[in-house]
């Protein structure tokens, strides 16, 4: 576990970097042929940095590019252009078998854990499985699994049960030691509290803290919700339609949402709290999210954007026509991908 | 924005009653389900009474007998549920009526709102045609073009675009949110006096939700309906209700007003529930309290307080006695807990541990668990 702690803490060396990521899935037509008739922009140009020991949320809605951008950034899928850099090598150019080795690094965690675990294997085989695949489980691997049935709060006599006799929250530990097996510097993780009750989502954020002290972990914490980010992130960087629309530092991003977007997810989370709940202002956005195949010229938001109603002719043309970067030039503390960015309290 | 009472001639004289009468009142409601392996008790005696125009948050975990409890109202149960107690609609008992008589009040004077909108509609009828459905089936005389006309404001009330054409829409031609809402115009096409709303947003995005819980709240205003709100979600029950149930392994274990429940918990289940919640209006550095261990399972549930194995205040009685509701001020807040003046402005931190694990409370779980499996086994002998 040494090794990995011999990262260095400086947070201006990322330990995974993706640069302008794009995937484009394709559409096909129907019949034979299969024709390629347009593509789904699933991610479009979206740059990422993960420092060693920090966890950097990636935030928004069902189908905006999340999840992909996470598998971009593992090289499960290739991308249609950018590239992964890890170890000052850039991944999506790797060869299977320059990859192989380089997977023990970067390990994911699964939304669900009932669906990604294999219901005829033992807890036991289930963690000892990653080891014996890279070669690794002669060599002391049967104490090694032991002892990462005890890192993530499971009881070591139930190594020999399968996953159906577990609740939840432990199957979803059972994925976090799997993914734990091979000492990973990066995890990835998937949603991983948001098929949990409440009560057990709590012991395994605070499980995952603790994990990322001790280990020296790197996390993307891909997520739909708010207030676990806020709970667990250094960085977060909220996506819309394939693009981050606005990123900083947790505290930054609280303080003052600066892209109308990122204000209005944050009013739509309900707060637990009836005085804060009727008083607070409330964001609603009108419509839905347009489609990933035909995404709006210009700022992709502006079909939903409260802003964008406001202004003048003049103003609006702009929305349209000039696609918005990510800027900090705004009174706000975060980097917006608006032209009118413009900081909000909310919370 | 239409008006949504008039139209159709539909019957609507009905007088709207004050806000305060009680519409629904239930009383010591048990269900069970026989299963292989025995009783399954799912609901333990609850009882609560619903005034209209109130909102009634039903709060619990998965297991909890949350949804049981609406379903038995509404007659929804397989016929092998054995189900007791009592459930009064405007003074006549719901439990026990047949079907024929059910059909008259579901959908009418109670209507229900379920998770999953591409479930709860049907794939080969447009939302107009199951819209005008609702309507027709308690109304028969009102002829198809005026039923259509009602749709449409409906589907208008609820803040659908264009329902000119939406109307004629199949459900997979709509997205999530978009389907919420056209079972939400179902729910109230009626005017019902109560709309129990069943996890009505899980399913669906933030944003979304904010959208189709805001309808929600439009649509309850305009019929003057009360509502029962049954989610696991606190925040939604924060702002959407004004009383709230929590329960526990079937029962309610607290129930005050919304204020109550959130500022000044007297039953630690709750209090865990809360701070096990990560916050957006707190700190990075907060660091949460998570209730250990599972919800015991409903088959053999051992003697005393359900929550006790993961109760990190409990004591000797609480193995033996199960506590009933006790009432806290006078102001119908009432919690069951035997030490729940112990717990007078308590903060979650005060009564659990904010550590990541505790294997002590799982293998107590167990054994007693498998002390219950002992006890019936002997019972059966």
């Amino acid at each position: 576990m040494n090794a990995m702690l011999d990262t260095p803490q400086n947070a201006a060396e990322p330990v995974i970097a993706g640069r302008n990521l794009v995937k484009e899935f394709p559409v096909r037509s129907k019949g034979i042929l299969r024709r390629k008739v347009g593509a789904v922009h699933a991610v479009s140009g979206v740059s990422l940095d993960i420092g060693a020991t920090e966890t950097l949320a990636l935030v928004g809605e069902s189908g905006c590019g999340k999840s992909t951008t996470a598998r971009l950034m593992m090289n499960l899928i290739p991308p249609t252009s950018g590239e992964v850099l890890y170890d000052g090598r850039d991944l999506t150019k790797l060869s299977r078998n320059q990859m192989r080795p380089m997977r023990r690094d970067i390990q994911l965690v699964f939304q669900d854990p009932m669906a990604s675990l294999d219901p005829r294997m033992t807890v036991f085989e289930i963690i000892a499985e990653p080891l014996r695949v890279h070669g690794l489980f002669k060599n002391g691997g049967r104490a090694r699994v032991n002892s990462l049935i005890e890192i993530v709060g499971l009881n070591p006599e139930h190594r020999n049960r399968y996953p159906h006799e577990f609740s939840g929250g432990q199957r979803q530990r059972i994925g976090i030691a799997r993914a734990l097996a091979l000492q990973p510097r990066v995890l990835m993780l998937d949603e991983p509290v948001s098929a949990l009750d409440v009560s057990i989502q709590a012991g395994v954020i605070n499980l995952l803290e603790d994990l990322q002290d001790e280990l020296g972990l790197s996390y993307l914490f891909v997520s739909h919700d708010l207030s676990v980010v806020r709970h667990i992130a250094d960085k977060v960087a909220v996506m819309y339609l394939g693009k981050i629309v606005e990123e900083g530092t947790t505290d930054q991003l609280f303080a003052g949402p600066a892209h109308p977007y990122t204000q209005a997810l944050m009013s739509a989370i309900p707060l637990p709290d009836p005085r804060k709940e009727r008083t607070r202002e409330r964001i609603v956005l009108q419509g839905d999210v347009p489609s990933p195949s035909n995404p709006p010229s210009g700022c992709r938001f502006r079909t939903r954007c409260p802003l964008f109603k406001e202004l003048g002719a003049n103003e609006q043309s702009k929305c349209i026509e000039v696609e918005p970067l990510l800027h900090s030039d705004h009174d706000g503390l975060t980097r917006a991908a608006c032209h009118y960015a413009k900081k909000k309290q909310l919370v | 924005m239409s008006n949504i009472s008039v139209s159709a001639g539909n019957g609507k004289n009905r007088a709207v009653g004050a806000k305060g009468d009680v519409v629904l009142q239930v009383e010591d409601l048990n269900v069970s389900f026989p299963t292989e392996d025995g009783l399954v008790h799912a609901v333990r005696g609850v009882s609560y009474e619903l005034r209209r125009g109130q909102s009634l948050g039903i709060v619990g975990e998965s297991g909890s007998g949350k949804s049981v409890t609406s379903m038995a109202v509404m007659g929804l149960l397989p016929k092998t549920a054995q189900i007791t107690g009592s459930a009064k609609f405007e003074g006549e008992e719901l439990l026990g009526l047949g079907d024929p008589e059910l059909s008259k009040i579901r959908g009418k004077k109670i209507s229900m709102i379920f998770q999953d909108p591409l479930t709860s509609l049907n794939p080969v009828y447009t939302v107009g045609y199951q819209l005008a459905e609702a309507i027709r089936v308690h109304y028969p005389d009102v002829n198809k073009a005026e039923a259509r006309k009602r749709c449409i404001d409906l589907l208008d009330s609820v803040g659908i675009p264009n329902p000119q054409q939406r109307v004629d829409a199949y459900p997979h031609e709509l997205s999530g949110g978009m389907r919420q809402r056209v079972v939400i115009a179902i729910a109230m096409a009626n005017n019902p006096d109560v709309i129990i709303a069943d996890e009505p947003t899980t399913a669906l995005d933030v944003t979304v939700q904010a959208q189709v819980l805001e309808a929600l709240e439009k649509a309850r205003e305009e019929v003057n309906a009360a509502l029962i709100l049954i989610t696991h979600d606190l925040g939604v029950i924060a702002g959407h209700t004004d009383e709230v149930l929590v329960m526990y392994a079937g029962r309610p274990v607290e129930q005050g007003s919304v204020d109550e429940i959130f500022y000044e918990p007297r039953m630690p289940y709750t209090l865990g529930l809360i701070g096990s919640l990560p916050r957006m209006d707190e700190d990075r550095g907060h660091r949460l309290t998570p209730v250990h261990g599972t919800p015991p399972s409903m088959l053999n549930l051992p003697p005393g307080c359900p929550f006790r194995p993961r109760c990190p205040m409990s004591q000797d009685i609480c193995a033996e006695v199960e506590p009933a509701l006790l009432p806290i001020n006078g102001s119908g807040h009432v919690a069951a807990c035997h030490f729940q003046e112990q717990l007078e402005g308590k903060a979650p931190d005060d009564v659990f541990a904010a550590d990541a694990t505790d294997l002590s409370v799982e293998a107590e779980i167990e054994a007693s668990e498998a002390e219950a499996v002992v006890n019936t086994e002997e019972d059966d002998k």
